[in-house]
């Protein structure tokens, strides 16, 4: 890959739902190692752009650049087929599994080739010391991924989420809201996870309410309003009042607190 | 931890945060150790019955009670299955009747074969899986309602394939052989030796295995307690069936279908899938399991051992006629892997629930028999002892959300 295509892009891009113009003439791009975050206020159509990229929707116009060529992405396996995991808010975990029977859930490691499908056992060993190589690999700390994911804080499983996605070896992984509902230290484990991925030269899409965390994780800063791009900042070089006046459209000046950890 | 049937093998959670004695009452109650708890409660009904009648704990009677507690135990293996998927199967009573006097009729008056009869027999069974499966899953009715029609139906149907004399009395030396026949001493020796041996093996082949890959395994001491504990079971309950007609066929074909079950469920990807598909269906389905694929197959499964369930009750009674399959047959059935921990909110459970729940439904049943206790009190204790299973497992689950575990 050469520094200068971006692994994603969108030229253009525009959704619509019934009346509603979720987003409009979107141009966007990441580069590998690259920390994005996507801000905006409530409705602005950041999930909606994940969801577009992730194969969920489909978008109405508009180009998708993956690697520089053309792709279409109308369904979820083409977006995982290209390397792009998406974590969703609700994580999507089975409470009743362990971490390593999550982590492989729907793509479990078998052993003995001779026997038919049905028949081949899982390969639990295998799956457990990848487990553990992924997750340590990854700085988490689970000291029993045999545990019950039910029983496990929502730092740990964010954590679990953000690490199932990597398992594929993705090349761009989208978070949507994944310090939300997290206290100061679960917040802390995740960014530092998430910078993790992006020493590993992963291209990471994260949306975010918490303007403190976005300044602490991000490279730079893509804030939608009203379904259309309204700033993209680079971290070093933008203050937070001037992306909070690019999310609320305000000219300057009257700045709120941030907004914290909310939806 | 039944989820994957390691039992001791995987350690529990939390075990550094809890005290040792809070914790194993935590897991008695909360299901981890929901084996232990009903083997417990077995032993207390056991002898609450010796107390009242000694001939309760003779070696005839537990050897009848075993071959009593096949027909419910294989019923309930299916219904295991779907009580993973969070979901209830009301037809398993009615199918087991239905399948049941499909092979007697087929045997007995059509003059079939009785392997091609039993083969027709589970056939249907699988057959009325399939549709109630695809029902369900295809317009998204509630699985109890579409089950409840089957509930109604089959037993229609039942009377149907009967014919006007509405009894069929099975001769066929074949298929009263299945409950009927008996294996010599020796044989049961060198089968309790030979289970013994396999599953010592399975456990240190397991344990070593995990070692060499440097994961964590259970310390040696614990499992050979685990594999002696399993080695006198088995020796002394071959010793107490010697001691009357010697080893069931009955035991092996229920121990079979529990073992292979008990593999599918914890060692197989489609195994993994129920329990996903009964923890979080939408997960599971993110995940790119074909839940559909999964719903139908568990309910074919249910109805093809409801029907295998149905054959070994006839061969037992020696006969096929409209109350085959009816009466509290389906609440046995559903009632057993209850009663030994398998959870009704789905995603909890294990196979061997089936056997130890069906052992426990059919000793309370045998004893108060033996008893003489009126039909109107049996039904309101087993009624009871359900009811009891039912609040168990609700309040294991409330504590375990009160836990954080979902
Ligand atoms: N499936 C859908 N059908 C119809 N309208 C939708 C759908 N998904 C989103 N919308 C609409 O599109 C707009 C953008 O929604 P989106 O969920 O992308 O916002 P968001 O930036 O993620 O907001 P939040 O911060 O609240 O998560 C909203 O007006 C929303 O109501
Ligand atoms: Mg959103």
């Amino acid at each position: 890959m050469n520094g200068n295509t971006p692994v994603l892009a969108l030229k253009g891009v525009s959704k619509r739902f019934g009346p509603v113009q979720a987003l409009t003439d979107v141009d966007f791009d990441i580069h590998n190692g690259e920390v994005v975050a996507l801000v905006g206020d409530n409705g602005a159509g950041k999930s909606t752009m994940v969801k577009t990229i992730a194969g969920i929707h489909t978008a109405d116009e508009g180009q998708i650049l993956f690697e520089g060529r053309e792709v279409k992405i109308s369904h979820p396996t083409d977006a995982t087929n290209l390397g792009i995991a998406t974590v969703y808010q609700d994580l999507a975990l089975c409470d009743n599994l362990d971490v390593v029977e999550n982590l492989y859930l729907g793509r479990e490691e078998v052993g003995g080739n001779g026997l038919g499908s049905v028949v081949r056992p899982l390969d639990e060993t295998t799956m457990e010391k990848r487990t553990h190589e992924l997750l340590s690999r990854l700085a988490v700390t689970i000291v029993d991924v045999r545990a019950e994911v039910g029983t496990m804080s929502g730092g740990q499983r964010q954590q679990v989420a953000i690490a199932r996605s990597l398992l594929g070896e993705p090349k761009m992984v989208m978070l949507d809201e994944p310090t939300a509902a997290l206290g100061v230290r679960q917040t802390a484990m995740v960014l530092g996870l998430i910078k993790r991925l992006r020493e590993e030269g992963h291209a990471v899409l994260v949306i975010s309410h918490n303007l403190a965390d976005v300044f602490e994780v991000a490279d730079r800063i893509f804030v939608l309003r009203l379904g259309r791009k309204a700033g993209d900042f680079a971290v070093g070089e933008a203050s937070q009042e001037e992306v909070v006046a690019a999310i609320t459209g305000a000219e300057f000046g009257h700045i709120e607190d941030e907004p914290g950890g909310n939806q | 931890m039944s989820a994957h049937g390691g039992g001791a093998a995987a350690a529990a959670p939390e075990v550094e945060v809890a005290p040792p004695r809070l914790d194993l009452v935590r897991r008695f109650v909360q299901g981890d150790l929901a084996e232990l708890r009903v083997v417990l409660v077995l032993a207390v009904i056991w002898i609450i019955f010796y107390i009242q009648e000694d001939r309760f704990l003779s070696s005839v009677n537990l050897t009848n009670l075993v071959l009593q507690a096949t027909a419910v135990g294989l019923v309930a293996v299916g219904v295991v299955l779907v009580l993973l998927l969070g979901e209830i199967d009301l037809s398993v009573g009615a199918v087991s009747g239905l399948c049941a006097a499909i092979m007697a009729v087929l045997a007995e008056k059509e003059g079939l074969s009785p392997y091609l009869a039993i083969a027709a027999a589970v056939a249907c069974g699988a057959a009325i899986g399939l549709f109630q499966g695809s029902v369900w899953t295809r317009f998204g009715i509630p699985s109890f309602v579409v089950t409840l029609a089957g509930l109604l139906a089959w037993p229609g149907a039942q009377l149907e394939v009967l014919g006007e004399t509405g009894t069929v009395n099975i001769t066929d030396t074949k298929i009263t052989g299945l409950v009927s026949t008996f294996y010599s001493d020796t044989v049961g020796w060198i089968f309790a030796f030979l289970a013994i041996g396999a599953f010592a093996a399975f456990n240190l082949l397991g344990r070593q295995r995990r070692l060499r890959q440097g994961l964590s395994a259970p310390p040696l001491g614990q499992l050979v307690i685990r594999i002696v504990l399993v080695a006198v079971a088995m020796l002394v309950a071959i010793w107490i069936l010697n001691d009357d007609r010697g080893l069931p066929l009955a035991v092996l074909i229920l121990g079979g279908f529990v073992l292979l079950f008990f593999y599918i469920t914890t060692k197989t990807t489609f195994g993994r899938h129920i329990y996903a598909v009964g923890g979080n269906a939408e997960a599971a389905r993110r995940a790119g399991i074909n839940i559909t694929r999964v719903r139908i197959i568990v309910f074919m499964i249910a109805s093809t051992m409801a029907a295998i369930g149905g054959i070994m009750a006839a061969s037992r009674l020696l006969a096929v006629n409209q109350s085959s399959g009816a009466g509290d047959f389906l609440l046995l059935a559903i009632a057993a892997p209850v009663i030994a921990g398998t959870s009704l909110f789905g995603g909890r459970g294990s196979v061997w629930h089936a056997l130890l729940g069906a052992l426990v439904i059919q000793s309370i049943s045998n004893g108060m028999d033996l008893l003489g206790l009126e039909s109107s009190v049996k039904f309101i204790v087993t009624g009871a002892v359900l009811l009891a299973a039912v609040v168990v497992d609700a309040i294991a689950r409330r504590q375990r959300q009160a836990a954080g575990r979902v």
